[in-house]
Protein backbone atom coordinates (compact mmCIF):
# COMPACT_ATOMS: atom_id res chain seq x y z
CA UNK A 1 0.00 0.00 0.00
CA UNK A 2 1.36 3.42 -0.94
CA UNK A 3 2.32 6.12 1.54
CA UNK A 4 1.44 9.80 1.68
CA UNK A 5 4.24 12.39 1.68
CA UNK A 6 3.92 12.74 5.47
CA UNK A 7 4.01 8.97 6.02
CA UNK A 8 7.17 8.66 3.91
CA UNK A 9 9.01 11.27 5.94
CA UNK A 10 7.88 9.66 9.19
CA UNK A 11 8.87 6.16 8.03
CA UNK A 12 12.45 7.25 7.30
CA UNK A 13 12.72 9.01 10.66
CA UNK A 14 11.39 5.91 12.43
CA UNK A 15 14.01 3.77 10.67
CA UNK A 16 11.31 1.84 8.85
CA UNK A 17 10.57 0.80 5.26
CA UNK A 18 6.92 1.65 5.61
CA UNK A 19 4.43 2.91 8.15
CA UNK A 20 0.67 2.93 7.97
CA UNK A 21 -2.02 5.22 9.32
CA UNK A 22 -2.93 4.64 12.95
CA UNK A 23 0.39 3.04 13.92
CA UNK A 24 2.28 4.44 16.90
CA UNK A 25 5.93 5.05 16.07
CA UNK A 26 9.00 6.63 17.59
CA UNK A 27 10.76 9.09 15.26
CA UNK A 28 14.12 10.87 15.31
CA UNK A 29 13.86 14.65 15.40
CA UNK A 30 15.76 17.12 13.25
CA UNK A 31 14.70 20.12 15.31
CA UNK A 32 12.97 20.88 18.63
CA UNK A 33 11.52 24.37 19.09
CA UNK A 34 10.23 26.38 22.03
CA UNK A 35 9.26 29.97 22.86
CA UNK A 36 9.13 32.15 25.97
CA UNK A 37 5.70 30.85 27.02
CA UNK A 38 6.24 27.14 26.53
CA UNK A 39 9.97 26.74 27.28
CA UNK A 40 9.82 27.67 31.00
CA UNK A 41 7.25 24.89 31.53
CA UNK A 42 9.42 22.51 29.47
CA UNK A 43 12.48 23.33 31.58
CA UNK A 44 10.61 22.30 34.72
CA UNK A 45 9.79 18.93 33.10
CA UNK A 46 13.31 18.56 31.65
CA UNK A 47 14.68 18.77 35.15
CA UNK A 48 12.09 16.33 36.54
CA UNK A 49 13.16 13.85 33.85
CA UNK A 50 16.64 13.93 35.30
CA UNK A 51 18.00 15.29 32.02
CA UNK A 52 21.11 17.43 32.25
CA UNK A 53 21.99 18.04 28.62
CA UNK A 54 20.09 18.60 25.38
CA UNK A 55 20.51 15.82 22.81
CA UNK A 56 22.12 18.15 20.28
CA UNK A 57 22.78 21.83 20.90
CA UNK A 58 22.44 22.60 17.18
CA UNK A 59 19.01 21.00 16.96
CA UNK A 60 17.26 22.90 19.73
CA UNK A 61 15.86 26.32 18.81
CA UNK A 62 14.52 28.78 21.35
CA UNK A 63 12.80 31.99 20.32
CA UNK A 64 11.42 34.38 22.93
CA UNK A 65 8.73 36.08 20.86
CA UNK A 66 5.39 36.03 22.68
CA UNK A 67 5.80 38.60 25.46
CA UNK A 68 8.97 40.27 24.16
CA UNK A 69 10.39 42.85 24.40
CA UNK A 70 9.40 41.92 27.95
CA UNK A 71 5.91 43.11 28.68
CA UNK A 72 6.15 42.94 32.49
CA UNK A 73 8.11 41.43 35.37
CA UNK A 74 6.60 37.95 35.01
CA UNK A 75 7.56 37.73 31.34
CA UNK A 76 11.00 39.13 32.09
CA UNK A 77 11.50 36.33 34.60
CA UNK A 78 10.42 33.73 32.04
CA UNK A 79 12.82 35.15 29.48
CA UNK A 80 15.64 35.21 31.99
CA UNK A 81 15.09 31.50 32.76
CA UNK A 82 15.08 30.66 29.09
CA UNK A 83 18.18 32.77 28.38
CA UNK A 84 20.12 31.19 31.25
CA UNK A 85 19.26 27.73 29.97
CA UNK A 86 20.32 28.68 26.43
CA UNK A 87 23.65 30.03 27.68
CA UNK A 88 24.22 27.11 30.03
CA UNK A 89 23.50 24.52 27.30
CA UNK A 90 25.31 26.54 24.65
CA UNK A 91 22.22 26.48 22.42
CA UNK A 92 23.40 27.73 19.06
CA UNK A 93 19.99 28.87 17.88
CA UNK A 94 18.76 31.01 20.71
CA UNK A 95 17.56 34.32 19.29
CA UNK A 96 17.62 37.31 21.60
CA UNK A 97 15.54 40.46 21.10
CA UNK A 98 17.28 42.38 18.34
CA UNK A 99 17.90 39.31 16.23
CA UNK A 100 14.74 37.42 16.93
CA UNK A 101 11.54 37.28 14.95
CA UNK A 102 8.26 35.46 15.31
CA UNK A 103 9.43 31.85 15.47
CA UNK A 104 7.59 30.51 12.41
CA UNK A 105 8.74 33.36 10.22
CA UNK A 106 12.26 33.15 11.61
CA UNK A 107 13.13 29.46 11.32
CA UNK A 108 12.59 29.13 7.55
CA UNK A 109 14.32 32.47 6.95
CA UNK A 110 17.37 31.27 8.92
CA UNK A 111 17.34 28.08 6.86
CA UNK A 112 16.98 25.94 9.98
CA UNK A 113 14.16 23.85 8.50
CA UNK A 114 14.56 22.13 5.14
CA UNK A 115 12.48 19.73 3.04
CA UNK A 116 12.25 16.24 4.52
CA UNK A 117 12.85 17.32 8.14
CA UNK A 118 10.84 16.15 11.13
CA UNK A 119 10.29 19.05 13.51
CA UNK A 120 8.34 19.39 16.75
CA UNK A 121 7.71 22.73 18.38
CA UNK A 122 6.00 23.69 21.60
CA UNK A 123 3.79 26.03 19.65
CA UNK A 124 0.76 24.94 17.67
CA UNK A 125 1.73 26.85 14.52
CA UNK A 126 4.89 24.79 14.12
CA UNK A 127 2.96 23.23 11.23
CA UNK A 128 4.04 26.28 9.16
CA UNK A 129 7.15 24.48 7.85
CA UNK A 130 5.03 22.08 5.83
CA UNK A 131 5.30 24.81 3.19
CA UNK A 132 8.88 23.61 2.69
CA UNK A 133 7.94 19.94 2.36
CA UNK A 134 8.94 19.13 5.94
CA UNK A 135 6.86 17.29 8.53
CA UNK A 136 6.37 19.68 11.42
CA UNK A 137 3.81 19.73 14.17
CA UNK A 138 2.93 21.46 17.41
CA UNK A 139 3.29 19.70 20.75
CA UNK A 140 3.18 20.68 24.41
CA UNK A 141 5.96 21.59 26.81
CA UNK A 142 6.45 18.08 28.20
CA UNK A 143 6.90 16.76 24.65
CA UNK A 144 9.39 19.55 24.02
CA UNK A 145 11.29 18.54 27.17
CA UNK A 146 11.35 14.88 26.13
CA UNK A 147 12.43 15.88 22.62
CA UNK A 148 15.27 18.01 23.97
CA UNK A 149 16.37 15.21 26.29
CA UNK A 150 16.21 12.29 23.86
CA UNK A 151 16.08 13.64 20.28
CA UNK A 152 12.99 11.62 19.52
CA UNK A 153 9.27 11.55 20.10
CA UNK A 154 6.22 9.34 19.59
CA UNK A 155 3.66 9.91 16.86
CA UNK A 156 0.48 8.29 15.76
CA UNK A 157 0.93 8.01 11.96
CA UNK A 158 -1.79 10.26 10.53
CA UNK A 159 -4.33 9.60 7.82
CA UNK A 160 -4.43 12.30 5.18
CA UNK A 161 -6.80 14.43 3.18
CA UNK A 162 -5.69 15.60 -0.23
CA UNK A 163 -6.38 19.12 -1.47
CA UNK A 164 -5.90 19.15 -5.20
CA UNK A 165 -5.51 22.76 -6.26
CA UNK A 166 -5.88 23.84 -9.87
CA UNK A 167 -6.02 27.17 -11.69
CA UNK A 168 -4.96 30.63 -10.69
CA UNK A 169 -6.28 33.03 -8.07
CA UNK A 170 -8.22 36.20 -8.91
CA UNK A 171 -6.52 39.59 -8.37
CA UNK A 172 -6.05 40.45 -4.64
CA UNK A 173 -6.81 36.85 -3.62
CA UNK A 174 -3.94 35.26 -1.66
CA UNK A 175 -3.02 32.09 0.19
CA UNK A 176 -4.86 33.51 3.24
CA UNK A 177 -8.15 33.54 1.36
CA UNK A 178 -7.50 30.02 0.08
CA UNK A 179 -6.84 28.56 3.53
CA UNK A 180 -9.73 30.46 5.16
CA UNK A 181 -11.97 29.16 2.38
CA UNK A 182 -10.77 25.59 2.98
CA UNK A 183 -11.24 25.83 6.77
CA UNK A 184 -14.72 27.23 6.17
CA UNK A 185 -15.40 24.27 3.92
CA UNK A 186 -14.18 21.45 6.22
CA UNK A 187 -14.58 23.04 9.67
CA UNK A 188 -12.27 23.62 12.64
CA UNK A 189 -12.09 19.88 13.27
CA UNK A 190 -12.38 18.86 9.62
CA UNK A 191 -8.87 17.43 9.49
CA UNK A 192 -8.50 16.48 13.16
CA UNK A 193 -5.45 14.20 13.74
CA UNK A 194 -4.83 14.13 9.96
CA UNK A 195 -2.38 15.55 7.42
CA UNK A 196 -3.57 18.10 4.91
CA UNK A 197 -1.58 17.35 1.77
CA UNK A 198 -1.74 20.04 -0.88
CA UNK A 199 -1.18 18.90 -4.47
CA UNK A 200 -2.06 19.90 -8.01
CA UNK A 201 -0.76 22.22 -10.68
CA UNK A 202 -2.35 25.26 -9.01
CA UNK A 203 0.45 25.15 -6.44
CA UNK A 204 2.86 26.56 -9.02
CA UNK A 205 0.77 29.75 -8.83
CA UNK A 206 1.27 30.07 -5.07
CA UNK A 207 4.37 31.89 -3.88
CA UNK A 208 6.33 30.62 -0.87
CA UNK A 209 4.77 33.27 1.37
CA UNK A 210 1.28 32.06 0.35
CA UNK A 211 2.31 28.51 1.18
CA UNK A 212 3.68 29.46 4.61
CA UNK A 213 0.34 31.17 5.37
CA UNK A 214 -1.62 28.11 4.30
CA UNK A 215 0.50 25.52 6.13
CA UNK A 216 0.46 27.81 9.19
CA UNK A 217 -3.33 27.51 9.46
CA UNK A 218 -3.58 23.72 9.02
CA UNK A 219 -3.94 23.52 12.81
CA UNK A 220 -7.05 25.70 12.54
CA UNK A 221 -8.70 22.76 10.77
CA UNK A 222 -7.46 20.50 13.59
CA UNK A 223 -4.76 18.97 11.38
CA UNK A 224 -1.55 17.43 12.66
CA UNK A 225 0.32 18.98 9.76
CA UNK A 226 -0.14 20.60 6.38
CA UNK A 227 2.38 19.84 3.67
CA UNK A 228 3.31 21.02 0.18
CA UNK A 229 5.30 19.19 -2.48
CA UNK A 230 8.79 20.49 -3.17
CA UNK A 231 8.90 22.32 -6.51
CA UNK A 232 11.12 24.88 -8.24
CA UNK A 233 9.96 27.68 -5.96
CA UNK A 234 10.77 25.61 -2.86
CA UNK A 235 14.16 24.69 -4.29
CA UNK A 236 14.95 28.34 -4.97
CA UNK A 237 13.93 29.24 -1.42
CA UNK A 238 16.04 26.44 0.05
CA UNK A 239 19.03 27.43 -2.06
CA UNK A 240 18.84 30.96 -0.75
CA UNK A 241 18.33 30.11 2.93
CA UNK A 242 19.25 26.56 3.93
CA UNK A 243 22.21 25.90 6.20
CA UNK A 244 22.07 22.12 5.88
CA UNK A 245 21.30 19.46 3.26
CA UNK A 246 17.72 18.49 2.48
CA UNK A 247 15.80 15.53 1.09
CA UNK A 248 12.78 15.57 -1.17
CA UNK A 249 9.92 13.14 -0.61
CA UNK A 250 6.89 12.57 -2.80
CA UNK A 251 3.65 10.81 -2.06
CA UNK A 252 3.31 7.39 -3.71
CA UNK A 253 0.96 7.22 -6.70
CA UNK A 254 -1.20 4.75 -4.77
CA UNK A 255 -1.14 6.62 -1.47
CA UNK A 256 -4.37 6.32 0.46
CA UNK A 257 -6.35 9.46 1.28
CA UNK A 258 -9.45 9.66 3.46
CA UNK A 259 -10.82 12.29 1.12
CA UNK A 260 -9.78 14.27 -1.92
CA UNK A 261 -11.01 17.83 -2.37
CA UNK A 262 -10.66 19.41 -5.81
CA UNK A 263 -10.46 23.17 -5.66
CA UNK A 264 -10.18 25.61 -8.56
CA UNK A 265 -8.24 28.56 -7.15
CA UNK A 266 -10.02 30.90 -9.59
CA UNK A 267 -13.31 30.29 -7.75
CA UNK A 268 -12.05 31.43 -4.35
CA UNK A 269 -13.27 34.90 -3.31
CA UNK A 270 -11.67 37.33 -0.86
CA UNK A 271 -12.66 35.68 2.40
CA UNK A 272 -13.13 36.76 6.02
CA UNK A 273 -13.69 34.62 9.13
CA UNK A 274 -16.23 36.11 11.52
CA UNK A 275 -16.01 35.62 15.29
CA UNK A 276 -15.43 33.31 17.09
CA UNK A 277 -14.04 30.45 15.02
CA UNK A 278 -11.77 30.39 11.95
CA UNK A 279 -14.35 28.27 10.09
CA UNK A 280 -17.05 30.93 10.36
CA UNK A 281 -16.12 32.27 6.93
CA UNK A 282 -17.92 34.20 4.26
CA UNK A 283 -16.88 36.16 1.17
CA UNK A 284 -15.82 39.73 1.96
CA UNK A 285 -18.47 40.85 -0.53
CA UNK A 286 -21.11 39.42 1.82
CA UNK A 287 -19.60 40.76 5.05
CA UNK A 288 -22.20 43.51 5.37
CA UNK A 289 -21.55 46.68 7.30
CA UNK A 290 -19.11 45.76 10.07
CA UNK A 291 -17.55 48.79 11.73
CA UNK A 292 -14.10 48.21 13.20
CA UNK A 293 -11.82 49.84 15.77
CA UNK A 294 -8.48 48.25 14.99
CA UNK A 295 -6.56 46.60 12.17
CA UNK A 296 -3.64 44.27 12.84
CA UNK A 297 -1.35 43.26 9.99
CA UNK A 298 1.43 40.79 10.73
CA UNK A 299 2.00 37.59 12.79
CA UNK A 300 3.47 34.22 11.82
CA UNK A 301 0.56 33.89 9.39
CA UNK A 302 0.95 37.12 7.44
CA UNK A 303 4.02 39.09 8.51
CA UNK A 304 6.25 38.33 5.53
CA UNK A 305 7.44 40.53 2.66
CA UNK A 306 4.58 39.69 0.28
CA UNK A 307 2.15 40.64 3.04
CA UNK A 308 3.77 43.97 3.86
CA UNK A 309 4.11 44.85 0.17
CA UNK A 310 0.43 44.12 -0.38
CA UNK A 311 -0.56 46.30 2.59
CA UNK A 312 1.72 49.12 1.42
CA UNK A 313 0.27 49.02 -2.07
CA UNK A 314 -3.16 49.73 -0.62
CA UNK A 315 -2.14 52.23 2.08
CA UNK A 316 0.22 54.24 -0.12
CA UNK A 317 -0.65 57.94 -0.13
CA UNK A 318 -3.81 57.39 1.93
CA UNK A 319 -4.81 57.82 5.57
CA UNK A 320 -6.28 55.22 7.88
CA UNK A 321 -9.85 55.98 8.96
CA UNK A 322 -10.35 58.47 11.75
CA UNK A 323 -10.27 56.99 15.29
CA UNK A 324 -9.04 53.62 13.99
CA UNK A 325 -5.76 52.05 15.13
CA UNK A 326 -3.73 50.27 12.50
CA UNK A 327 -0.87 48.17 13.89
CA UNK A 328 1.63 46.54 11.55
CA UNK A 329 4.22 44.11 12.85
CA UNK A 330 6.74 42.32 10.65
CA UNK A 331 7.72 38.68 11.16
CA UNK A 332 11.46 39.15 11.59
CA UNK A 333 14.23 41.72 11.86
CA UNK A 334 15.29 40.92 8.31
CA UNK A 335 11.78 41.64 7.06
CA UNK A 336 11.74 44.80 9.17
CA UNK A 337 14.94 46.03 7.54
CA UNK A 338 13.78 45.12 4.06
CA UNK A 339 10.53 47.03 4.68
CA UNK A 340 12.59 50.06 5.70
CA UNK A 341 14.78 49.77 2.59
CA UNK A 342 11.84 49.43 0.24
CA UNK A 343 10.17 52.50 1.73
CA UNK A 344 7.22 50.51 3.07
CA UNK A 345 7.65 51.79 6.60
CA UNK A 346 7.43 55.36 5.37
CA UNK A 347 4.17 54.52 3.61
CA UNK A 348 2.77 52.93 6.78
CA UNK A 349 3.73 55.78 9.08
CA UNK A 350 2.50 58.42 6.67
CA UNK A 351 -0.81 56.59 6.45
CA UNK A 352 -1.09 56.85 10.24
CA UNK A 353 -0.24 53.24 11.10
CA UNK A 354 2.03 51.97 13.86
CA UNK A 355 5.04 49.89 12.77
CA UNK A 356 6.27 47.59 15.51
CA UNK A 357 9.32 45.49 16.24
CA UNK A 358 8.68 41.77 15.56
CA UNK A 359 6.63 40.24 18.40
CA UNK A 360 3.60 38.01 18.82
CA UNK A 361 2.15 40.84 20.93
CA UNK A 362 -1.35 41.62 19.70
CA UNK A 363 -1.93 38.27 17.95
CA UNK A 364 -2.53 36.45 21.23
CA UNK A 365 -3.81 39.41 23.19
CA UNK A 366 -0.46 39.67 24.94
CA UNK A 367 0.48 43.32 24.56
CA UNK A 368 0.93 46.03 21.88
CA UNK A 369 -2.71 46.28 20.82
CA UNK A 370 -5.27 44.78 23.21
CA UNK A 371 -8.97 45.22 22.47
CA UNK A 372 -11.41 46.78 24.95
CA UNK A 373 -14.90 45.46 25.66
CA UNK A 374 -17.07 45.57 22.57
CA UNK A 375 -14.24 46.53 20.19
CA UNK A 376 -13.73 44.87 16.83
CA UNK A 377 -10.55 44.17 14.89
CA UNK A 378 -9.75 42.91 11.44
CA UNK A 379 -6.53 40.91 11.80
CA UNK A 380 -4.30 38.94 9.47
CA UNK A 381 -3.57 36.53 12.34
CA UNK A 382 -4.90 32.98 12.59
CA UNK A 383 -7.32 32.78 15.52
CA UNK A 384 -10.48 34.66 16.39
CA UNK A 385 -11.47 32.74 19.52
CA UNK A 386 -13.35 34.45 22.37
CA UNK A 387 -10.94 36.84 24.09
CA UNK A 388 -8.05 36.07 21.74
CA UNK A 389 -7.03 39.70 21.30
CA UNK A 390 -8.26 41.13 24.57
CA UNK A 391 -11.59 41.50 26.34
CA UNK A 392 -13.84 38.41 26.17
CA UNK A 393 -16.49 40.62 24.60
CA UNK A 394 -14.24 41.94 21.84
CA UNK A 395 -14.29 40.49 18.33
CA UNK A 396 -11.65 39.45 15.81
CA UNK A 397 -12.29 39.05 12.07
CA UNK A 398 -9.59 37.14 10.18
CA UNK A 399 -8.59 38.25 6.69
CA UNK A 400 -5.70 38.77 4.31
CA UNK A 401 -3.35 41.79 4.43
CA UNK A 402 -5.15 43.24 1.38
CA UNK A 403 -8.55 43.10 3.06
CA UNK A 404 -7.11 44.31 6.37
CA UNK A 405 -5.40 47.30 4.74
CA UNK A 406 -8.52 48.20 2.76
CA UNK A 407 -10.56 47.96 5.96
CA UNK A 408 -8.10 50.23 7.75
CA UNK A 409 -8.84 52.94 5.18
CA UNK A 410 -12.63 52.68 5.30
CA UNK A 411 -13.16 51.77 8.96
CA UNK A 412 -15.31 48.77 8.14
CA UNK A 413 -14.65 45.36 6.57
CA UNK A 414 -13.84 46.18 2.95
CA UNK A 415 -12.47 44.72 -0.21
CA UNK A 416 -9.53 46.44 -1.92
CA UNK A 417 -11.68 46.41 -5.06
CA UNK A 418 -14.05 48.94 -3.49
CA UNK A 419 -11.37 51.59 -3.01
CA UNK B 1 -8.38 4.35 39.72
CA UNK B 2 -11.80 5.82 40.34
CA UNK B 3 -12.81 9.47 40.26
CA UNK B 4 -15.98 11.01 41.57
CA UNK B 5 -17.48 14.47 41.31
CA UNK B 6 -20.09 16.70 39.75
CA UNK B 7 -20.21 17.58 36.09
CA UNK B 8 -19.50 20.93 34.43
CA UNK B 9 -20.96 20.84 30.94
CA UNK B 10 -19.76 22.82 27.89
CA UNK B 11 -20.36 22.77 24.13
CA UNK B 12 -18.24 22.09 21.05
CA UNK B 13 -14.79 23.55 20.24
CA UNK B 14 -13.85 24.68 23.75
CA UNK B 15 -10.50 26.24 22.81
CA UNK B 16 -7.31 26.71 24.79
CA UNK B 17 -7.80 30.49 24.82
CA UNK B 18 -10.93 30.13 26.93
CA UNK B 19 -9.50 27.32 29.07
CA UNK B 20 -6.64 29.66 29.99
CA UNK B 21 -6.51 33.07 28.27
CA UNK B 22 -3.12 34.11 26.90
CA UNK B 23 -3.11 37.22 29.05
CA UNK B 24 -2.29 34.96 32.01
CA UNK B 25 0.51 33.04 30.28
CA UNK B 26 3.17 35.42 31.52
CA UNK B 27 2.98 33.31 34.69
CA UNK B 28 3.59 29.54 34.57
CA UNK B 29 2.74 28.79 38.22
CA UNK B 30 0.06 26.04 38.10
CA UNK B 31 -2.00 27.53 40.96
CA UNK B 32 -2.02 30.97 39.31
CA UNK B 33 -3.14 29.40 36.03
CA UNK B 34 -5.85 27.37 37.77
CA UNK B 35 -7.31 30.51 39.33
CA UNK B 36 -8.28 31.75 35.83
CA UNK B 37 -9.37 28.42 34.36
CA UNK B 38 -12.39 28.66 31.99
CA UNK B 39 -12.90 32.28 33.06
CA UNK B 40 -13.90 33.65 29.64
CA UNK B 41 -16.77 31.19 29.12
CA UNK B 42 -17.71 30.43 32.72
CA UNK B 43 -16.70 33.00 35.30
CA UNK B 44 -18.19 30.85 38.09
CA UNK B 45 -16.16 27.73 37.29
CA UNK B 46 -13.24 28.43 39.63
CA UNK B 47 -15.63 29.39 42.43
CA UNK B 48 -17.72 26.24 42.12
CA UNK B 49 -15.21 23.54 41.16
CA UNK B 50 -14.26 21.02 43.84
CA UNK B 51 -11.66 18.25 43.88
CA UNK B 52 -12.81 15.30 41.79
CA UNK B 53 -15.21 17.21 39.54
CA UNK B 54 -15.50 16.33 35.88
CA UNK B 55 -15.63 18.50 32.75
CA UNK B 56 -17.98 17.18 30.06
CA UNK B 57 -17.87 18.79 26.61
CA UNK B 58 -18.71 18.27 22.95
CA UNK B 59 -16.48 17.95 19.90
CA UNK B 60 -12.87 19.07 19.51
CA UNK B 61 -12.21 19.95 23.16
CA UNK B 62 -8.93 21.85 23.64
CA UNK B 63 -8.53 23.08 20.07
CA UNK B 64 -6.11 25.89 19.32
CA UNK B 65 -2.83 26.55 21.02
CA UNK B 66 -0.29 23.96 22.17
CA UNK B 67 -0.16 25.53 25.63
CA UNK B 68 0.23 22.78 28.20
CA UNK B 69 -0.96 25.45 30.61
CA UNK B 70 -4.50 24.44 29.54
CA UNK B 71 -4.60 20.84 30.84
CA UNK B 72 -2.38 21.96 33.72
CA UNK B 73 -4.88 24.65 34.76
CA UNK B 74 -7.74 22.13 34.57
CA UNK B 75 -5.85 19.52 36.58
CA UNK B 76 -4.66 21.99 39.20
CA UNK B 77 -8.20 23.36 39.58
CA UNK B 78 -9.08 19.91 40.92
CA UNK B 79 -10.75 18.38 37.89
CA UNK B 80 -10.29 14.60 37.93
CA UNK B 81 -11.18 13.89 34.32
CA UNK B 82 -12.41 15.46 31.09
CA UNK B 83 -15.01 13.61 29.06
CA UNK B 84 -15.64 14.86 25.53
CA UNK B 85 -17.08 13.65 22.27
CA UNK B 86 -13.65 14.24 20.71
CA UNK B 87 -10.41 15.99 21.66
CA UNK B 88 -8.13 18.22 19.63
CA UNK B 89 -4.85 16.51 18.88
CA UNK B 90 -2.34 18.55 20.89
CA UNK B 91 -4.61 18.75 23.94
CA UNK B 92 -5.04 14.96 23.87
CA UNK B 93 -1.27 14.49 23.82
CA UNK B 94 -0.63 17.06 26.52
CA UNK B 95 -3.28 15.64 28.83
CA UNK B 96 -1.74 12.17 28.61
CA UNK B 97 1.76 13.53 29.03
CA UNK B 98 0.91 15.41 32.24
CA UNK B 99 -1.42 12.74 33.62
CA UNK B 100 -4.84 14.39 33.26
CA UNK B 101 -7.24 11.53 32.48
CA UNK B 102 -9.43 12.10 29.42
CA UNK B 103 -12.14 9.96 27.89
CA UNK B 104 -14.09 10.11 24.65
CA UNK B 105 -17.71 9.09 25.12
CA UNK B 106 -20.44 10.52 22.94
CA UNK B 107 -23.28 8.92 24.86
CA UNK B 108 -22.20 10.44 28.16
CA UNK B 109 -21.74 13.81 26.49
CA UNK B 110 -25.28 13.68 25.10
CA UNK B 111 -26.93 12.78 28.40
CA UNK B 112 -24.96 14.35 31.25
CA UNK B 113 -26.23 17.68 32.55
CA UNK B 114 -24.59 20.27 34.72
CA UNK B 115 -24.33 19.16 38.33
CA UNK B 116 -24.86 15.43 37.64
CA UNK B 117 -22.85 13.28 40.01
CA UNK B 118 -20.43 11.07 38.04
CA UNK B 119 -18.21 8.15 38.99
CA UNK B 120 -15.48 7.32 36.48
CA UNK B 121 -13.67 3.99 36.63
CA UNK B 122 -10.60 4.30 34.41
CA UNK B 123 -9.56 0.64 34.50
CA UNK B 124 -13.02 -0.55 33.49
CA UNK B 125 -13.60 2.41 31.16
CA UNK B 126 -17.01 3.08 32.68
CA UNK B 127 -18.75 6.34 33.53
CA UNK B 128 -21.62 6.02 35.99
CA UNK B 129 -24.13 8.84 36.21
CA UNK B 130 -25.46 8.53 39.76
CA UNK B 131 -27.99 11.33 39.27
CA UNK B 132 -29.57 9.57 36.30
CA UNK B 133 -28.78 6.00 37.26
CA UNK B 134 -27.00 5.17 34.03
CA UNK B 135 -23.65 3.72 33.07
CA UNK B 136 -21.76 4.49 29.88
CA UNK B 137 -18.93 2.38 28.48
CA UNK B 138 -15.86 3.91 26.79
CA UNK B 139 -12.90 2.57 24.83
CA UNK B 140 -9.77 1.89 26.87
CA UNK B 141 -6.52 3.58 25.74
CA UNK B 142 -4.19 1.69 23.37
CA UNK B 143 -1.41 -0.18 25.26
CA UNK B 144 1.29 2.30 24.15
CA UNK B 145 -0.56 5.16 25.80
CA UNK B 146 -1.42 3.07 28.85
CA UNK B 147 2.32 2.56 29.31
CA UNK B 148 2.87 6.33 29.40
CA UNK B 149 0.08 6.70 31.94
CA UNK B 150 1.49 3.82 34.01
CA UNK B 151 4.89 5.53 34.05
CA UNK B 152 3.16 8.56 35.59
CA UNK B 153 3.18 10.52 32.36
CA UNK B 154 5.89 11.17 29.84
CA UNK B 155 8.29 12.55 32.44
CA UNK B 156 8.35 9.20 34.23
CA UNK B 157 8.85 7.35 30.98
CA UNK B 158 11.79 9.46 29.86
CA UNK B 159 13.26 9.31 33.33
CA UNK B 160 13.27 5.50 33.18
CA UNK B 161 14.87 5.67 29.75
CA UNK B 162 17.61 8.11 30.78
CA UNK B 163 18.61 6.28 33.94
S1 LIG C 1 2.19 35.30 15.88
FE1 LIG C 1 0.40 34.56 16.99
S2 LIG C 1 -0.03 32.55 16.19
FE2 LIG C 1 2.04 33.11 15.55
S3 LIG C 1 3.39 32.21 17.08
FE3 LIG C 1 2.92 34.28 17.72
S4 LIG C 1 1.12 34.12 19.06
FE4 LIG C 1 1.30 32.21 17.93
Amino acid sequence: MGMTMTQKILAVHAGRETVSAGELIEAQLDLVLGNDVTTPVALREFEKMGATEVFDRKKVVIVPDHFTPNKDIHSAEHCRQVREFAVDQDIENYFEVGEMGIEHALLPEKGLVVPGDVVIGADSHTCTYGALGAFSTGVGSTDMAAGMATGKTWFRVPEAQRFELTGKMQPWVTGKDVILHIIGMIGVDGARYQSMEFTGDGIANLGMDDRFTMANMAIEAGAKNGIFPVDEKTQAYVKEHAVKPHRVYEADKDAVYEKTHRIDLATIPLTVAFPHLPDNTRPVAEAGDVKIDQVVIGSCTNGRMDDLRMAAKILKGKKVAKNLRCIIFPGTQKIYLQAVREGLVEIFVEAGAVFSTPTCGPCLGGHMGILAKGERAVATTNRNFVGRMGHPESEVYLASPAVAAASALTGCISSPEEL
Amino acid sequence: MVAQGKAFVYGNNVDTDVIIPARYLNNSDPAALASHCMEDIDADFVKEVAAGDVIVAGKNFGCGSSREHAPLAIKTAGVSCVIAQTFARIFYRNAINIGLPILECEEAVNEVEKGDELVVDFAAGTITNKTRNKTYQTQPFPPFIQAIIAADGLVGRVKEELS
